[in-house]
């Protein structure tokens, strides 16, 4: 035997008997059709149970979470300019800037979700999964993160500073006017 | 069979004989045959076999020794069930408990927890035993996407368990790993929420992953299971040995599976049992502190086989390495059986000798030019201030993929114009090149990244 493509029994497929041809031509065509219906209903029933699938593993959290989700931080004068304090119960850090301004910064990295602590030596926010560093105003220092940090939106009333942590708020770059003035 | 029906039994007998109608003790080769053909589980198996493809170093019993693995998981994992409670003010306190109070507790999370990551190792080397005897041609082409199908189900039931113990170590490497679903392009963001049950890893991921990994994802490994070894029993047993250059047997020796295989079996099986049992005398699964959503710790790690995903991040951007290369290397995989192959060489190891020093000029490359590689990346090359004012996504992604696949094609040439090999062979160079650098992330991840994913001597 040469060693070219010769195919030996291993390799062989079984040869089945020869049964009738189905084909196109020979099938009746209302035979056909109500075929077709039967694998289209069928199909139906399939995508129906995947739907129930995906509802049924939709984020439970998130029909309970449509009102505002309000945290009351405290009142304006508490909070020094440059100072950046943490809120454990909302998972945001509320940001003073030099200006006086307000951000309420969430405290998940935007690289892959790991929790960024503080570092008041450095003036940063440094994430300990993979040294991904942001500013007082969120802004990326040094990557791998690929956008600032997430904003949540910040009302002023009476001098009280309230933050609304139902929805992160992504953006592309800092601008100042997602500050917050008093 | 019917030679013993006319004597008289007794009740128990008669009992007997109704749930097994065969005999018990099988006598000779005949009677034999009947055990393998009317048992519900021996007759997945072939009813006899080649003799040659008996021996151990064609097959190492690696696909056995992952049935093995997975029986002790079944075992061990209903045994956890009564005593785990999936929620996460119950879940690491139920493992505590476990570990303390509960007699052979900590053993039994022992062997479930070494058995989940041995398996997780011998799966992916019964996909190289598979590849590299070409187990891939023919009429078992289909049987090698089973395969895949149950090494992703493998997975997928490790990563959820991961999950479970609720500890420091699991919550931020299923934060990470989810996190990274969330780079893929359009439908990132709400995978990511399905999986997780919200917006961030808590009560629904945790019930999420306890269902997928106790009743989904057990049942469709039985399930393909049962289809796999069916498929090798219709393509008359294991890819038939030869060495290189021999031609095939027309009709090679045959032996019965019951007892010569079995029997082989059985032998792996009581000895990898007794490994994995010593094993999780001398070392205990890790259990840190209890999950704090509040303080990643640093560094925070990938389960060890996506490691080498999380190694790809620190050089590609998201994109690339999370969705592209990922989807690349899955692709690659489901096509293998599916190439046009020149030479008839399936059942010899590394297809020819010439096959076989490709191999190892592959594996050399690879785990010369990977570590290279990364300790660049790591402290020289930076695309994204070398290319200004392109998006990262092609400074940091398409340009270094780019090379790479230059690389990788030029690699392909050279093999075939310099060392005139067969296209056959340089595929599988390609293979070994691809698969020995991903090993190389991977244990770059595990044993190379320190705090804050900074290289660093183990």
């Amino acid at each position: 035997m040469s060693k070219s493509r010769k195919k030996t029994s291993h390799t062989k497929d079984p040869v089945l008997p020869k049964a009738e041809p189905v084909s196109a031509e020979n099938t009746p065509s209302r035979r056909r059709f109500f075929w077709q219906v039967w694998l289209a209903l069928g199909g139906l029933a399939v995508l129906e149970y995947v739907w129930l699938v995906v509802e049924f593993l939709r984020p439970r959290a998130m029909s309970a979470v449509d009102e505002a989700n309000i945290i009351i931080a405290g009142p304006v004068e508490r909070f020094e300019p440059n100072s950046v304090t943490a809120f454990q119960e909302g998972k945001f850090y509320l940001s003073r800037l030099q200006n006086g301004g307000f951000l309420a910064l969430s405290r998940e990295c935007t690289h892959l979700g790991c929790t960024v602590p503080w570092v008041a030596d450095e003036g940063s926010f440094v994430c300990p999964c993979h040294s991904s560093a942001y500013d007082d105003k969120g802004e990326v220092l040094s990557p791998p993160a690929p956008r600032p940090l997430d904003l949540y939106a910040i009302r002023i009333e009476n001098g009280i500073v309230k933050v609304d942590i139902s929805k992160p708020l992504k953006r592309s770059a800092f601008d100042y006017a997602q500050v917050m003035r008093p | 069979m019917t030679q013993n029906s006319d004597e008289k039994t007794g009740l128990v007998g008669r009992i007997w004989r109704s749930i097994n109608r065969g005999p018990l003790y099988p006598r000779d080769d005949r009677e034999r045959k009947w055990v393998v053909v009317n048992n519900l589980i021996l007759h997945l198996r072939p009813l006899q076999l080649p003799r040659k493809s008996l021996k151990y170093t064609h097959t190492f019993g690696l696909g056995g020794m992952s049935l093995v693995l997975f029986l002790l998981l079944a075992a061990t994992g209903i045994l956890l069930m009564f005593v785990y409670e999936p929620s996460p003010e119950g879940a690491y306190q139920s493992i505590r408990s476990l570990e303390n109070q509960v007699l052979f507790g900590r053993l039994v999370r022992n062997i479930h927890h070494w058995s989940a990551n041995f398996l997780i190792a011998v799966v992916a080397l019964h996909l190289l035993r598979v590849y590299f005897t070409g187990g891939y041609h023919v009429p078992r082409q289909f049987n090698w996407i089973i395969g895949l199908a149950l090494l992703l189900c493998v997975l997928i039931s490790n990563f959820t368990g991961y999950l479970l113990p609720w500890d420091q170590l699991s919550y931020w490497a299923i934060t990470i790993c989810t996190g990274m679903i969330g780079y893929v392009p359009y439908i990132g963001a709400w995978l990511q929420q399905l999986i997780r049950g919200g917006p961030e890893t808590g009560q629904a991921t945790l019930i999420n992953f306890y269902t997928f990994h106790t009743t989904v994802i057990p049942v469709l490994l039985i399930l393909l299971m049962a289809w796999h070894f069916w498929r090798v029993r219709k393509a008359h047993g294991v890819v038939y040995p030869r060495s290189p250059g021999e031609e095939r047997e027309a009709k090679p020796e045959t032996v019965l599976t019951l007892p010569n295989l079995l029997l082989r079996e059985v032998v792996v099986a009581l000895c990898l049992v007794a490994f994995i049992m010593v094993f999780s005398l001398i070392f205990n699964a890790p259990l840190g502190d209890a999950a704090n959503p509040g303080m990643s710790p640093n560094p925070a790690k990938a389960p060890w086989y996506f490691v080498g995903i999380q190694e790809l991040l620190l050089h590609f951007h998201p994109l690339f390495a999370v969705v592209i290369i990922p989807l690349l290397a899955a692709a690659t995989l489901l096509l293998i059986p599916y190439l046009d192959y020149g030479d008839d060489t399936a059942g010899i190891w590394f297809m020819s000798y010439r096959g076989r020093l490709l191999a190892v000029i592959a594996a050399i490359t690879a785990l010369a030019v990977t570590p290279l590689w990364i300790v660049l990346d790591e402290y020289w090359l930076d695309l994204d201030t070398w290319v200004p004012g392109v998006p990262s996504v092609i400074a940091n992604g398409l340009i270094p993929a780019g090379v790479l696949l230059a690389g990788l094609i030029g690699f392909y040439m050279t093999l075939k114009k310099r060392l005139s090999a067969s296209r056959d062979e340089t595929i599988q160079a390609t293979f070994v090149l691809l698969t020995v650098a991903f090993v190389v992330l991977t244990v770059t991840g595990v044993w190379f990244r320190g705090a804050g994913m900074a290289l660093v001597w183990p």
